[in-house]
């Protein structure tokens, strides 16, 4: 038991931010497995990490009443921006998004006497434990399969491969694609939330671009066959820098040539079961034919 | 006579000051299989644009049976009973057939959020339902051995029929087919017409858009005639075949030849 405790003492930050690397890919996933690249999730972090630490800090809000509202705070501004952008497609999403992005950064920036600014807000209170992560990624995991087996599921599917032969077989594209968007937000808020009670402190420039990146590197690498892809884009994305102390200068293009390799070579990312059961030379589906 | 299922009434559309249709009416009997044709361009598949909500016409108006179909998205249309096929495949390739077709069941499938996160009874008594109707509907169009292969290793005929059978899963009053036989060989085409015959006489409603004189002729109860965005005619197939204004605008110099093979259908 030893052990552990030495090893949980050294390494808890680490393994917590596995879990809230894991939930935030697991955000954007859900945007991309509807077809749409969009680059808010970074931003929807911060409002849910600086709604809940403003709740607990200024107004002694139970955590659990500040994770509700770190939640909903990013699902509410989904819905709004949401409306607007999601008409938008491709890279012109990515940019509205990206902008939308830029707007929350500087509105913490500006709204000094609520988010502290630039110098961000200290002396969080710890309240996240090492289950509320692990009871997340399990939840957000079980929702997010349970979707996919549903029609909603398929519905994203549908949208993702051709959007107007989608809404032709029924399905309303744009209720579809904000549904993605919202609940993706509320589950970056949650990692928001989680994250600011874990590590003390938050500061505008933890959700700005680099994040949002970050975010995207993780699921691509992982790829979005299954929800298997983003955890495991999320571990190595997190687990990289550890190893890779003495190049941690250059995080950021480490990080960027991975997104390049892999959209290159393996543009389905690592977890792509079909590609996986070619290469074991298993029958893979039922009913092929010779 | 019955009430007209699908009426259009005096429809224009105009890209910029290009008059793709102009004035065009005609009307759908529920329980027919029913035709437009015309030269390439003439504005066909701009019609079915306009039917499906993808388009809205520029004056005019739509009616199933005998409310309006303007305003309305897509989506909604398809849930007011007019599924269509399209010209240019458009089948979900990284889906099974299966899932294709599981895809157009989406209104359907009555069960709420809770019911599909806890995998409570309802939900999955809808998802078998659904599951075997896919197949059912698979194989009509004879493609439920391959219902678990995927949509993208089909060949072009077969992908043609998954898209039918796609849109049979909507619950159409209404089914549209956009050249159903585009790319198809000779021995497809039979079999596709026995197919859509069997279609229609289980209660569906079939408008189609075709080239293909033989089909259409040997399907067809009604056929309008569109040339350079109006109707110029209308008719059976005897009549169509005999009118002298489609046989300049259309059948013209090959006239001869259609009505050879067009007897050779009856």
């Amino acid at each position: 038991m030893d052990s552990f405790d030495n090893f949980w003492s050294i390494y808890s930050n680490l393994v917590l931010s596995l879990g809230v690397n894991a939930l935030l890919a697991l955000s954007i996933y859900l945007t991309l497995s509807c077809g749409m690249l969009a680059m808010a999730n970074a931003a929807f972090m911060g409002i849910g990490a600086y709604t809940s630490s403003i709740l607990t800090m200024n107004y002694g809000w139970p955590f659990s009443a500040a994770l509700a509202a770190g939640m909903v705070a990013p699902v509410l501004v989904a819905l709004v921006i949401g409306r607007p952008t999601l008409r938008l497609s491709g890279v012109y999403l990515a940019m509205a998004t990206l902008a939308f992005g830029e707007v929350v950064r500087l509105t913490v920036l500006r709204a000094e006497g609520l988010t502290g600014g630039a110098l961000g807000l200290n002396g969080i209170p710890q309240l996240t434990q090492w289950w509320h992560v692990l009871l997340s990624v399990v939840v957000v995991l079980f929702v997010l399969a349970r979707l996919r087996r549903s029609r909603i599921g398929r519905a994203f599917e549908a949208i993702k491969e051709d959007e107007t032969a989608a809404g032709l077989m029924g399905i309303d594209v744009n209720g579809h694609k904000m549904l993605a968007f919202a609940l993706g937000g509320a589950i970056a808020g949650l990692a928001g939330v989680l994250n600011a009670h874990l590590t003390f402190f938050i500061g505008p420039q933890e959700f700005g671009f680099d994040r949002g990146v970050e975010i995207l590197t993780m699921t691509i690498l992982g790829g979005i066959n299954s929800l298997f892809g983003p955890v495991i884009g999320a571990v190595i994305i997190t687990l990289l820098p550890e190893l890779l102390r003495s190049f941690k200068d250059y995080r950021a293009v480490a990080n960027g040539l991975i997104l390049v390799v892999i959209v290159l070579f393996m543009p389905k990312g690592l977890w792509n079961p079909a590609w996986l059961r070619r290469r074991v030379g298993l029958r893979g589906r039922k009913g092929v034919t010779p | 006579m019955s009430a007209p299922l699908l009426e259009l009434n005096n429809v224009s559309r105009h890209f910029g000051g290009l008059k793709v249709l102009q004035d065009v009416s005609f009307t759908v009997r529920p329980g027919t299989i029913s035709g437009l044709i015309g030269p390439n361009g003439a504005g066909k598949t701009t019609v079915f644009n306009l039917i499906t909500g993808l388009l809205p016409p520029t004056t005019g108006d739509i009616l199933l049976d005998g409310a309006t179909l303007l305003g309305r998205k897509p989506h909604a249309i398809t849930r007011a009973g007019v599924a269509r096929t399209f010209q240019n495949i458009r089948i979900f390739k990284e889906m099974t057939l299966l899932e294709n077709v599981i895809v157009g069941m989406h209104r359907h499938l009555h069960y709420g959020v809770p019911g599909l996160l806890m995998a409570l009874p309802g939900y999955r008594a809808a998802e078998r339902r659904a599951r075997d109707r896919a197949r059912e509907l698979l194989s009509w169009m004879k493609l439920d051995h391959k219902a678990d292969d995927l949509a993208d290793n089909l060949s072009y005929g077969a992908q043609r029929r998954l898209e039918i059978a796609r849109a049979l899963a909507t619950e159409p009053r209404l089914l549209l087919l956009d050249e159903p036989v585009a790319g198809m060989n000779s021995t497809e085409k039979s079999e596709l017409m026995r197919e859509i015959v069997a279609i229609q006489g289980r209660g569906y409603t079939i408008f189609m858009i075709e080239h293909d004189m033989r089909f259409v002729m040997g399907l067809c109860e009604e056929i309008s005639v569109l040339n350079f965005g109006k109707i110029i005619a209308h008719g059976g197939p005897e009549q169509i075949r005999s009118d002298p204004q489609v046989i300049e605008a259309y059948l013209g110099r090959e006239d001869d030849e259609v009505s050879v093979s067009a007897g050779g259908a009856a």
